[in-house]
């Protein structure tokens, strides 16, 4: 690995974080580094200071916020998977965790790097998508709070601005909805030809709600609200899954054509509903 | 661009600014040979490269008399060989004295060696190679590539040394690429399914430019399109043709994949046509009676193959997967099962000089050892084979150890170093052990026999009172071992008249034939017919690979070559935009299988030694690559072919399957 030439910071705090983005014209943090280091070798990227906030074990945490869960965003993958409170309050997370790449990306893969990052082909935007998170930002101007469905903007575009650090995820707690992600892949370890996650809530014969969120089937996680709505009943399942991919835009690349991410959404779909439903 | 680091010198290529002027592209072969195809080489006015034809017996009269023709279009695609270890070569001038020592990450320091003194003007013998552990090779190593020659040079030049590694990107672009062929194969048989003739034509990408054996590779499968069956007429042809892509060489198998491929899924086109069992038209047409000299030409040392049938089919249990395969039909499962065979036939253990001379090779095809035991009584064996990961240190001291009765421990083999070892031939084409473990086991007998001497000589008995076993000769109640005859040997005090000092032995073997091994892989797979998706849930192979030494090392040559060749099948593809660009530039997008990807494979054996050589061993370095491909991809057009489906293309991708089951199904 040989990076273009950097100069490169410790950031001791969230605040010095921001402090240090602010002192260069193009400064980019540097969390688990298994999105950016990828970049830097192939020198697609080129920041002339990369700050570290990998040590930042004070932004590792889940902590149980009421009707939320509050995650840090140096929390890694592994914690995720494995952390007793988002297993009982958020099983899809930590389920989808354990879904990601192999045991190093995991141990070394933060839930903020993963969402600042914007890659329409990761796995936990279209979870948090679908569970309608809210993300807590702090920048120049101090603290605010960006909903998931608003925080992706494009492919590898967010709402961060240059000077923003993630400093955590709030998940609204999912009680007794039934869950599920189907990630289907070419190969164990590899990213998401498309993904699918679903939430549903229901009251005996009815669905009181449901959430669909897709990935890589747009240039950010898509929520697929044609479907939601078309999941009235339990026996709604291949019918909403029919209109999965309306409100997608699917790549066309070596996994697969558009076409072919279309069909398999819907497939993925009904699959997932049925497993929510029954959950 | 040269410079002290490697960061450096990274960045110092980045300032150089290159003004390429974009030519037209031509990445398929068949289109390279269309009318108005931009020409890869003016100065040859066609992308042609070469046409090489074999023929034997009355193909056309076959054709014409046949009641069945099946006529089938397979793509070989074009792969990426993947050695987990990059290139790397690194040259340290001596310059008091001329010589150069090059390491370099090459199946063949000594093909290497001739090959740079002949492009640099080194002399021979003031260049010496090394090939320290390079990892793995697979082919794409068995080559002389420029930088290798530019390392020379510079190094030469600035009388320091110079080092270069190759990184994965750079590998994807400038080492050799396999395969890529186009393969149109006809059967003509009788209505039950007996094969008479066979017709191969391939169309072969070269890429740009011609690499140390790239026309070669395709012709190195010229004999064996007819597979393990007995027919009577065969017509093969190939065209060589330049595209604007890497240059192809050789990868595992290196031409037998592909004509395995060709043959393996003809015969089970031909068997669903004339409606048989894929396992009654392949006893149909086996091979029966050893040594057989096949329509093609060559003959084909031993077999028995209805044997390994035989014992992968009741190691898979046959009737119960067939009746798991109904059942699922039965009840409209969207997962269907397949089941694929692939009884290959392999010719290998490259090779006769003379055969290579035939379809103009270079160099021959001999191999070399010199044994040298040594006064304290330990073994040094120089090979001229060149391992990477085939365990001749194991293998061939185990040949040497049996003979010489020393132990295993004593026995030190070296190799890949032209300073040290005898002139070789290297390694490639599974013919280490039967051409260099052959001529380990002639040095061997050369030193049994001059031990014998001294002992009859001091023991005072005639050479045949002697008896040998386990390195001690004993006549008379006086015994001597073969240890205490070395230092004899050494110290030279009491040897017969006239006998040269020393216990040391050379010899040099060129194999009569090719070693013929063959076997039955059996691959089931399940595929959701929803997604496309195929997972390959067994693996069945039985090998007959002749006389085996080491199970160990040859069970890690299969499982390997099986997984290569699976990798075809299921997932490895290099492509090329309409540009000429290699869109799979990394693992991202070229999918190389882990161990996740396949099953815990289940291997049997038999044996039937090979009689053109003293050991009975064939090769196995490819087996596993040449066979594999072919079995996946029969149990996939077998899981769909109740459907209506003949053929996919591959690798068989989630998506090629989906579209397959969607076409037949509308
Ligand atoms: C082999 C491999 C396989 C993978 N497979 C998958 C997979 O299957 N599914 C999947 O979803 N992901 C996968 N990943 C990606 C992995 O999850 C990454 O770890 C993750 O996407 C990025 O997290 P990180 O902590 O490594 O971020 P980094 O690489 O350190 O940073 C990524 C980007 O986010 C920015 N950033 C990081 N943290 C913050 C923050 N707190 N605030 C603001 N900006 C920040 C950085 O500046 C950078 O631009 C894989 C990665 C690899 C190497």
């Amino acid at each position: 690995m040989i990076p273009a030439p950097f100069d490169y910071e410790v950031a001791e705090s969230v605040d010095q974080a921001v402090e240090l983005l602010g002192s260069r014209d193009d400064a980019k943090l540097l969390a688990g580094g298994h999105s950016l280091i990828p970049l830097l070798r192939l020198r697609f990227a080129r920041p002339a200071l990369l700050v570290d906030i990998g040590r930042m074990d004070d932004l590792r945490y889940v902590r149980d916020a009421g009707e939320q869960l509050a995650i840090g965003a140096m929390t890694r993958h592994n914690d995720l998977q494995h952390n007793p409170l988002v297993q009982e309050h958020t099983p899809i997370l930590s389920h989808t965790a354990g879904l990601i790449g192999d045991p190093q990306v995991r141990h070394r893969g933060t839930i903020g790097g993963s969402v600042a990052h914007g890659d329409p082909a990761s796995d936990l935007p279209t979870v948090l998508t679908a569970l309608d998170a809210d993300l807590v930002v702090r920048g120049p101007g101090g603290e605010r709070t960006v909903p998931a469905e608003e925080f992706f903007r494009g492919v590898f575009e967010t709402a961060l601005g240059p000077q923003d650090v993630l400093t955590e995820i709030r998940i609204p707690k999912l009680g007794a909805a039934g869950w599920t992600y189907v990630k289907f892949t070419r190969r164990a370890q590899d990213w998401a030809t498309v993904g699918v996650a679903a939430v549903v809530r229901r009251t005996n014969g009815t669905i009181d709600a449901a959430a669909i969120a897709l990935t890589n089937m747009g240039p950010t996680p898509v929520r697929a609200r044609a479907a939601e709505g078309a999941l009235k009943t339990p026996d709604d399942a291949a019918g909403a899954a029919n209109v999965v991919a309306q409100e997608s835009d699917p790549p066309t690349d070596t996994s697969g054509s558009a076409d072919y991410r279309r069909h398999l959404a819907t497939v993925l779909a009904r699959r997932a509903l049925e497993e929510a439903i029954s959950r | 661009m040269i410079a002290e680091t490697r960061a450096e010198a990274r960045d110092a290529a980045e300032l150089v600014q290159v003004e390429y002027e974009p030519l037209p592209a031509v990445v398929d072969p068949e289109r390279a040979l269309e009318d108005g195809a931009p020409i890869v080489h003016d100065d040859f006015g066609t992308n042609s490269c070469y046409t090489w034809k074999l023929s034997a017996g009355d193909v056309d009269e076959e054709f014409g008399n046949a009641s069945v023709v099946v006529k089938e279009r397979y793509r070989q695609q074009r792969l990426i060989p993947n050695a987990m270890e990059p290139r790397g070569v690194i040259v340290q001038p001596f310059p008091a004295t001329g010589e150069l020592t090059m390491w370099s990450a090459t199946q063949i320091p000594h093909i290497a060696r001739v090959t740079l003194s002949m492009v640099t003007g080194v002399p021979e013998a003031k260049l010496r190679v090394v090939a320290p552990d390079v990892g793995g090779g697979f082919g794409s190593k068995l080559n002389v590539y420029a930088e290798e020659a530019l390392a020379l040079v510079l190094a030469r030049k600035l009388g320091r040394p110079i080092k270069w590694i190759e990184t994965r990107t750079e590998g994807y672009q400038a080492t050799i690429h396999g395969r890529d062929q186009i393969q149109e194969i006809e059967l003509a048989a009788t209505s039950e399914g007996k094969i008479r003739a066979v017709r191969a034509k391939l169309t072969v990408a070269m890429g740009a430019y011609l690499q140390l054996v790239t026309p070669g590779v395709p012709l190195l499968g010229a004999w064996l399109y007819s597979g393990a069956y007995d027919v009577v007429a065969y017509d093969f042809e190939c065209t060589g043709v330049f595209t604007t892509t890497t240059p192809t060489d050789a990868y595992r198998g290196a031409g037998r994949p592909e004509a395995t491929y060709a043959i393996e899924r003809a015969i089970d086109a031909l068997a669903r046509k004339v409606g048989k069992d894929p396992v009654e038209i392949r006893r149909l047409n086996f091979l029966r009676e050893f040594p057989k000299t096949i329509a093609s030409g060559l003959t084909v040392d031993s077999g028995d193959y209805d044997a390994h049938l035989d014992a992968a089919l009741e190691l898979l249990d046959y009737d119960a997967v067939r009746k798991d395969q109904a059942e699922r039909r039965e009840r409209r499962d969207t997962k269907e099962v397949g089941i694929g065979f692939s009884t290959y036939l392999e010719m290998c253990g490259l090779a006769p000089s003379r055969i290579l001379g035939a379809i103009r090779y270079g160099a021959g095809g001999w191999d070399a050892a010199t044994i040298r035991f040594l006064p304290t009584g330990t073994v040094q064996v120089l090979i001229g084979t060149s391992p990477h990961g085939q365990s001749h240190e194991t293998t061939f001291a185990q040949i040497v150890a049996d003979q010489l009765g020393v132990g295993y421990d004593e026995i030190e083999v070296l190799h890949g170093d032209t300073a040290v070892t005898p002139l070789g031939m290297d390694t490639y084409g599974s013919r280490s052990l039967t051409v260099g473990g052959i001529a380990v086991y002639k040095a061997a007998e050369r030193i049994v026999e001059k031990a014998r001497k001294i002992a009859a000589h001091q023991l005072e008995v005639g050479e045949d009172e002697l008896a040998y076993d386990g390195g001690r000769f004993t006549a008379n109640g006086g015994a001597l071992t073969t240890k205490e005859i070395a230092l004899q040997a050494w110290t030279a005090h009491n040897l017969p008249d006239g006998m040269e000092p020393g216990l040391e032995a050379s010899y040099v073997f060129d194999p009569e034939n090719f070693s013929w091994p063959a076997g039955t892989h059996i691959a089931v797979v399940e595929i959701d017919t929803e997604t496309g998706n195929v997972d390959l849930i067994r693996y069945v192979a039985v090998d007959d690979v002749g006389k085996v030494i080491n199970p160990d090392v040859v069970a890690g040559q299969i499982h390997g070559g099986v997984t290569q060749g699976v990798a075809q099948a299921l997932w490895e593809e290099a492509v090329y935009d309409d540009d000429g660009n290699l869109i799979t530039g990394s693992m991202v997008n070229y999918l190389v299988p882990s161990a996740a990807e396949v099953p815990s494979f289940e291997l049997g054996s038999t044996e039937t030694p090979s009689p053109t050589n003293p050991l009975g061993v064939k090769g196995v370095g490819e087996t596993g690559t040449i066979a594999s491909t072919a079995a996946v991809m029969n149990a996939v057009v077998d899981a769909l072919s109740a459907r209506g489906v003949t053929d996919i293309d591959m690798p068989a991708t989630p998506e090629r399957v989906w579209r397959a089951v969607k076409e037949v199904a509308s």
